[in-house]
C-alpha cells in the first residue's frame, strides 16, 4: 500500500443512437465500433493504449451463447488484451475496472455496455433474472413487476400517478399535459405507457485513467470519489418495494456530501421518485438532465451511460459534484453510485 | 448494399435443477396440495420458505405449514397474457400473504377484470389437476369462496425440478455476413479483407478482430482449401444429420487467412489428414438459400497435400 491513494477519473463517454430497433447484430459489433472511434477522437488514444477493458452485456438478451466474445472483435484483441466481462449492466464493469486502476495493473480502461433489446420480446426475457424455482417458472414479465411496486407506492401515498406522468413529460419532452397522459390506457395497471422506459437498441462506452494521465486526455477530469454497489434479496417477500435498502446503502457509502446533479438508472417513473427518496437526494440536485433511462433504455448500458451523463457535466463545467446511479435486476434489486467532481 | 438479413431464431432448453432440503419441502409439499412455508430467526413465516435465514445466514430447519388462503398485497392487471404465463386469458399479477405467512408471494390471480381486483382481497389457491412438485402446482389463484381441496396424501419427496425455457428472436445478420450470405444464394464464396493488416477473413465481421474495424475489400475465394486440422465425430447427438464417423474440419480456402468450418466427406474418416486438398461439394442449386449449407460438404480433389508451411500459421 502506498500513502498516496491512486485516482481515477472518468475522461471520456460516447454513447450510441437511443433508437427502438437498430440493424446491429445482437453481439453489438456494429453498435460498438463508432463509439470507440468516437472515444478514440476525443482522447487521441489508440487501442494500444487501453491497458484494461471490460463490457457488460447478457448472452441472454442476445439469444446466443458468448455473445460478448463476439463483441471483443469491435477491440481489436490481438495481440492479446487483458479483458474481462460481467453478466450485468456496464456500470458493474465500470466498477471492475475502477478496482483495476486502483490495483495499479493499468493505467486507462476502455469500459462498455451494450443491448439489443429488441431482438427478444424483452419483458418476457428479463423473467429469466427471477428465481428459478418459485418465480422465473411462472413468467412474471418486468413491466408487471414494476407496476406492483408502483401500486405499492402509491397506495403508501409515497408517489401518485400525477406525479408520475410529470416526471414522464420532464424527461422525455412530452408535449401532452399531465391530465392528457393520466387518460390514456394502463399498459400494467397502475403503469401507463409513459411510465414505462422505451425499448431501446444500444451501447455506451467511457474511458477511465489514472492522475496524470487523466489530467493529459481531460481539461476536467470527473474524478471518482466513490463508488459502491449493494444488492437486496432477490425474494420480493423479504423487501420493501416502496424503497431499495440497497440504493440507500451504497449512497451512504458513496456520497459523502452533497451532489448538484444525478443521473439516475430508472425504468419506470415512480422509480425516479423512489430513488431520490431512498439516495436522499434533496430537491436542489438537478436529475438527469440526459432524460434518463426514461428517454432512451439500451439494456447493461443505460446504467453506464448515466455514468457517463454525470461525468459529462463535470467535464462541461456544469457540476462540481456529480452522481451517476445505475440498476440492475427487478424492481430496483441492484443499486449502484459512483460519485464524481471536478477540480 | 442489401439490407442485413434477418430471421426468427428459437431457443429452448429444460433447465433440470436440484432443490436442497428447503425447496424439496416444499415443492413435496405443493405436490400434496399443502404450502409449506420456513420460519427465520426473528418469527417470521415465509411461503415459499427461504433457504437462509435473512438475518443470521443460518440454513432454514424450522418449517410450517400455512393456509392455501390469503390476502392480495399489491396487483396489477395483464390484459395480454404471454407465453409461458400461468392464465392465457387476462388475469391480475398479485403479491399474496398467505394466512399463517408473514411476507407474500407472486402468483397470478383469475379474476375476471381488473374491476374485480382490489389490495386486501381474499383470494385462495387454484391447485393444478394432478400436482407433480412445482410451483406450477399452484394453476393460480382466485377469489375466495367456501370450497375447498381436501390435501392429497403420501407422495415421493420431490427433489428436482425441470423447467422448460423457449425464448423467441428475430436475428440480425451484421452488413458483412449479409453480403456473404447473398453471395452463398448465388454460389459464390464472398469473403472482405481487413483495410488495415490485409487480412482476409471468410465470413467477413462487423470489426477485424486484430484491427477492430470494418472489413471492406470484398475478395471472392475458391472453393477449393486446405484442411488445417480436423476432428473425427464419433458420438451420435440429437440433431445430428451424418451418421458418426465424419469429420469436421477448418478449411483453409485458398486466398484466406481464417479458415472455414466444415463437413470433410467422400473418403473413409480415418484417411483425411492435416495438409488434405479438398474442394466444396454444392447442393443442387434449386436448395440453395442463404447459408452455408449450401456447400453439402468438401471431398478430397486428389491432389497432393499442402505443405505444413503453407497453412501453419492459420491453425
Amino acid at each position: 500500500m502506498t500513502d498516496t491513494m491512486t485516482e481515477v477519473a472518468v475522461v471520456a463517454f460516447a454513447e450510441s443512437p437511443r433508437v427502438r430497433r437498430n440493424d446491429s447484430t445482437t453481439n453489438g459489433v456494429e453498435m460498438l465500433v463508432p463509439i470507440f472511434r468516437q472515444l478514440f477522437d476525443t482522447t487521441g488514444l489508440t487501442k494500444d493504449d487501453v491497458g484494461f477493458w471490460c463490457s457488460g452485456s447478457s448472452d441472454y438478451l442476445a439469444g446466443r451463447a458468448f455473445s460478448f466474445v463476439t463483441a471483443v472483435d469491435a477491440i481489436g484483441a490481438f495481440p492479446p488484451t487483458s479483458e474481462s466481462h460481467v453478466e450485468m449492466d456496464g456500470a458493474w464493469a465500470l466498477y471492475e475496472a475502477w478496482v483495476k486502476l486502483l490495483m495499479g495493473e493499468a493505467e486507462i480502461a476502455l469500459v462498455y455496455g451494450f443491448g439489443k433489446s429488441s431482438a427478444g420480446l424483452l419483458r418476457r426475457v428479463l423473467a429469466l433474472q427471477l428465481d428459478p424455482y418459485v418465480q422465473a417458472p411462472l413468467w412474471p414479465d418486468s413491466v408487471s413487476i414494476a407496476a406492483l411496486q408502483a401500486r405499492l407506492g402509491i397506495e403508501a401515498g409515497l408517489w401518485s400517478e400525477k406525479e408520475m406522468a410529470a416526471i414522464a413529460i420532464q424527461r422525455r419532452g412530452l408535449p401532452e399535459s399531465v391530465e392528457d397522459l393520466l387518460e390514456q390506457p394502463f399498459v400494467a395497471d397502475p403503469l401507463r405507457k409513459h411510465d414505462c422506459a422505451p425499448i431501446t437498441d444500444g451501447a455506451a462506452a467511457i474511458v477511465l485513467a489514472t492522475g496524470a494521465r487523466a489530467r493529459e486526455l481531460c481539461e476536467r477530469p470527473a474524478w471518482i470519489t466513490g463508488f459502491e454497489h449493494r444488492t437486496d434479496s432477490q425474494h420480493f417477500g423479504l423487501r420493501d418495494l416502496t424503497t431499495a435498502a440497497s440504493a440507500t446503502a451504497a449512497a451512504r457509502a458513496a456520497i459523502g456530501g452533497n451532489v448538484d446533479v444525478a443521473e439516475l438508472h430508472a425504468p419506470f417513473t415512480h422509480q425516479e421518485i423512489l430513488l431520490r427518496n431512498a439516495l436522499g437526494l434533496g430537491d436542489a440536485v438537478r436529475i438527469s438532465p440526459s432524460g434518463g433511462a426514461l428517454d432512451g433504455n439500451p439494456m447493461f448500458a443505460a446504467g453506464l451511460a448515466r455514468i457517463g451523463w454525470a461525468a459529462a457535466e463535470i467535464h462541461a463545467g456544469r457540476a462540481g459534484r456529480a452522481l451517476g446511479h445505475a440498476t440492475s435486476g427487478p424492481a430496483l434489486q441492484q443499486n449502484l453510485v459512483c460519485v464524481m467532481e471536478g477540480r | 448494399m442489401a439490407l442485413p438479413l434477418h430471421a426468427p431464431l428459437e431457443i429452448s432448453f429444460d433447465y433440470t435443477r436440484s432443490l436442497g432440503p428447503t425447496l424439496s419441502r416444499f415443492m413435496t409439499g405443493l405436490a400434496q396440495r399443502r404450502i409449506i412455508g420456513s420460519r427465520d430467526s426473528t418469527g417470521r413465516v415465509h411461503a415459499p420458505p427461504i433457504e437462509y435465514d435473512p438475518v443470521t445466514h443460518v440454513a432454514s430447519t424450522d418449517f410450517v405449514e400455512v393456509s392455501a388462503t390469503g390476502t392480495v398485497l399489491t396487483w396489477t392487471w395483464m390484459p395480454r397474457p404471454i407465453e409461458g404465463q400461468p392464465l392465457t386469458h387476462p388475469f391480475a399479477w398479485a403479491l399474496i400473504r398467505l394466512d399463517g405467512a408473514d411476507t407474500p408471494m407472486l402468483h397470478a390471480v383469475d379474476a375476471g377484470s381488473a374491476s374485480a381486483m382490489s389490495t386486501g382481497m381474499r383470494v385462495q389457491v387454484r391447485w393444478a389437476a394432478e400436482p407433480v412438485g412445482s410451483i406450477r402446482d399452484i394453476a393460480c389463484f382466485e377469489p375466495l369462496s367456501t370450497s375447498e381441496t381436501e390435501p392429497g396424501g403420501e407422495v415421493e419427496p420431490v427433489t428436482m425440478v425441470t423447467t422448460p425455457i423457449r425464448l423467441s428472436y428475430e436475428h440480425t445478420a451484421s452488413p458483412e455476413e449479409t453480403r456473404y450470405l447473398y453471395g452463398l444464394a448465388e454460389g459464390r464464396v464472398l469473403a472482405q479483407r481487413c483495410p488495415r493488416c490485409r487480412k482476409v477473413y471468410i465470413p467477413p465481421r462487423g470489426a477485424c478482430p486484430t484491427c477492430g474495424v470494418p472489413t471492406t475489400d470484398e475478395v471472392e475465394l475458391p472453393d477449393v482449401g486446405t484442411v488445417t486440422t480436423f476432428c473425427i465425430v464419433n458420438v451420435p447427438f440429437p440433431g445430428q444429420r451424418t451418421k458418426p464417423p465424419y469429420v469436421h474440419a477448418a478449411v483453409l480456402l485458398d486466398g484466406a487467412d481464417i479458415p472455414f468450418p466444415h463437413l470433410i466427406l467422400g473418403c473413409p474418416a480415418d484417411e483425411v489428414r492435416m495438409g488434405m486438398r479438398v474442394q466444396a461439394v454444392w447442393k443442387p442449386r434449386e436448395e440453395w438459400g442463404f447459408t452455408p449449407q449450401n456447400i453439402d460438404h468438401f471431398r478430397p480433389t486428389g491432389d497432393p497435400d499442402a505443405a505444413f508451411e503453407s497453412y501453419a500459421s492459420h491453425l
